[in-house]
């Protein structure tokens, strides 16, 4: 819902809050459930009802628990039977410096001003050590906004009496806590508060009156951010930038201006603009994010304004480049299937306001930010927090090198008439293993990404995954792939939990981007003889339709199992006899568990 | 601006805060008369308020305000200075 995107009208949004969502609901639209207990030290009322209409438009439906007003330590640390039995998937604790227990006082000596700091600290991380204890789930904890008064004036910063010195020191204890505890966020309201306007963020009037921490038109502001973590932690970010070029990407038109007369570098002030919007564009690489073009130009024109000297951007930075007369639609649909990723993890960069009303009304999902004017295309894009960054793991570094290799075995099996040899010829070996410690964050977060190749879609936390992985009860599995173009990295992941002789696959996923290469049954072959050695006889698979997965409706089958059971909502279920199993993999050398 | 005409912004402010488009507010309005209107519906509406008037009620101004009539009242005593 465009109310709800970047840069939105706060007020709007909350004085049409009822009617925003009452939109939401009947749009039709699939959602996940979530359990979201939000703690406050303050009142949070319109920050749920915000948090809400965001998550509902991320595609996930919210339950909220409420502690009563500033509790959120008491419901926290003592026996709280509400809030097991709500069982939340996420906590979010939501303090501010009014929250801070005692600040120093002008003839506090320096070890006085330290006693302070752990005290405060304290309170704080023996919350969150309680909170994880008990619910095992992501916590999300804002950290401290700068005061709305200075005692001290200038002094404030760096006397280690003031209160913004101590707020400051009390930020990185906070950060150092983030930095060693996974499944920890926090929400950065000091950064959110100095772009809204402390002045105004800060108002007293809205503490004072309602006991808000922060004023009531920010609170959009706070929830977005918010929502945007929520729907990170559960791979909700989008993928992949297909950017225009001419007056996107650089100032001018190429085929018209020619590439000597486009403004990118730092002669002109509009250049130097371009210049670094291209830089911004090429660091979202390193977070994992693929680039792409979709141009209106000749081929050769858009690579000779890539090519410029003065560019930042080269050809080699994208996957994929589409330079023709095409309408953009059809290119930017082609680049999300070429890419084998929905159309809906792609964000769309176009200064052309007609190109991207097209895109909006024929391509569903796909984003599209107003981006404004070439000044604010960055601030733009970067608020709007579509790659919000919850977890980096090596993978995302090189994910677009990872498509590039794809693209070239795609050509190298044009040239083999025989898919089989074409297939041996990738020199594929596999790494098929029980869970590991090192590879926790991306398993969980595949299992939160995968839509297509997923067999019955269940979510979990990297919480929960490290507690199957401990499990007795559970066979898991992750699979590696490397060949010769390049490593894949882990691409399918199996939990199956034994029952007697019978082991059920709870979950099998694979990444789209191994597709067709034999991986699920080297999978399988390992997975039969895992259930083996466990004394299993009988393995029981099941398929729960979903929008996105009908490409695994007939998995079982291929791997030559027996159709047990079908309901009306067409969920199957399925059987293979252990004994009569025979290993379906003969491509991929695999190094085993 | 006469009070008609403040009414009849006043009424589409409260139309939309509370999602109805029954309401009809005057000067012996209060928050019993209208079913949503409660504390937490109270910050939303003040603040819609002063975003249709764009003007910023003092916490001594919200504070005494008995009834949708006081609020006028400050409104027009404000867009007349």
């Amino acid at each position: 819902m465009k109310e709800l995107e970047y840069p939105f009208d706060g007020e709007y949004i909350l004085k049409k809050a009822k009617s925003i969502k009452k939109a939401l609901l009947t749009d039709g639209s699939k959602r996940i459930v979530k359990k979201i207990a939000v703690l406050g030290g303050s009142t949070t009322h319109d920050i749920v009802k915000i948090l809400e209409l965001f998550l509902l438009h991320y595609g996930i439906e919210p339950c909220f628990y409420e502690s009563e007003y500033g509790r959120y330590w008491q419901d926290a640390m003592f026996e709280n039977e509400e809030l097991a039995q709500f069982g939340p998937d996420v906590v979010y604790i939501h303090t501010s410096n009014r929250n801070i227990l005692k600040y120093p006082s002008l003839d506090d000596s320096e070890e006085e001003i330290d006693g302070l700091l752990l005290k405060n600290y304290e309170h704080f991380r023996m919350m969150w050590d309680r909170l994880r204890e008990t619910y095992r789930c992501p916590i999300i904890q804002n950290n401290f906004e700068p005061p709305f008064y200075r005692l001290l004036g200038n002094k404030e910063a760096s006397d280690l009496h003031g209160r913004l010195s101590f707020l400051n020191r009390l930020n990185e204890l906070f950060y150092r806590y983030a930095r060693e505890n996974k499944n920890f966020y926090i929400n950065d309201i000091n950064y959110l508060a100095s772009c809204y306007g402390l002045d105004k963020w800060g108002d007293a009037f809205y503490w004072h009156m309602y006991k808000y921490a922060l004023c009531l038109p920010a609170i959009p502001s706070l929830s977005f951010n918010i929502a945007n973590i929520i729907k990170s932690i559960y791979g909700k970010n989008k993928k992949a930038l297909v950017l225009d070029l001419d007056n996107t990407l650089w100032g001018g038109i190429v085929g018209d201006d020619g590439v000597e007369n486009l403004e990118i570098g730092q002669e002109t002030s509009m250049g130097q603009v371009y210049a670094e919007f291209q830089a911004y564009v090429k660091q979202q690489k390193d977070i994992g994010v693929m680039l792409n073009v979709s141009s209106k130009n000749e081929e050769e024109n858009a690579l000779a304004g890539l090519n410029h000297p003065d560019g930042i951007l080269k050809p080699e930075d994208f996957v994929l480049i589409k330079a023709d007369w095409e309408p953009k639609s059809r290119n930017v649909a082609g680049i999300a299937s070429e890419l084998n990723i929905m159309q809906d993890s792609l964000v769309f960069v176009d200064d052309n306001p007609a190109e991207r009303e097209i895109i909006r009304t024929q391509l569903d999902g796909v984003a599209v930010p107003e981006i404004g004017s070439p000044e604010q295309y960055i601030r733009i894009l970067d608020r709007s927090g579509f790659f919000e960054v919850t977890s980096l793991s090596e993978d995302d570094k090189k994910r677009s090198d990872m498509y590039k290799a794809n693209l070239e075995r795609q050509k190298e099996q044009a040239q083999f008439g025989d898919y089989q040899e074409y297939l041996k010829s990738l020199e594929m070996v596999g790494t098929i293993k029980a869970f590991e410690p090192m590879y926790m964050a991306r398993i969980a977060q595949l299992t939160n990404k995968s839509n297509q190749f997923n067999l019955t879609t269940r979510r979990y936390t990297q919480a929960q995954i490290e507690q199957t992985a401990k499990d007795d009860g559970y066979i898991t599995l992750y699979g590696r792939l490397e060949d010769k173009f390049g490593d894949n990295g882990v691409v399918s992941v199996v939990i199956a939990r034994k029952d007697k002789d019978i082991l059920h696959v709870e979950l099998w996923l694979m990444s789209c981007r191994v597709l067709k290469r034999d991986m699920e049954f080297a999978m399988m072959d390992t997975l039969v003889s895992e259930a083996k050695k466990a004394g299993c006889r009988e393995i029981k698979g099941y398929y729960y339709p979903t929008a996105k997965n009908k490409m695994v409706e007939k998995f079982y089958e291929s791997q030559g199992f027996v159709q047990e059971k079908q309901d009306e909502q067409g969920n199957t279920v399925w059987s293979c006899q252990i004994e009569s199993y025979k290993n379906k993999n003969h491509v991929i050398e695999v190094v085993k568990v | 601006m006469t009070r008609e005409e403040l009414y009849e912004r006043l009424n589409n402010v409260f139309r939309e805060v509370f999602d109805d488009d029954e309401i009809t507010v005057n000067d012996a309005t209060t928050s019993a008369d209208i079913e949503d209107w409660d504390s937490l519906e109270h910050i939303n509406l003040v603040s819609a308020v002063e975003q249709e008037f764009g003007i910023k009620f003092t916490m001594g101004q919200v504070v005494t305000m008995k009834n949708v009539g006081e609020m006028a009242d400050i409104i027009l005593a404000d867009s007349r200075k």
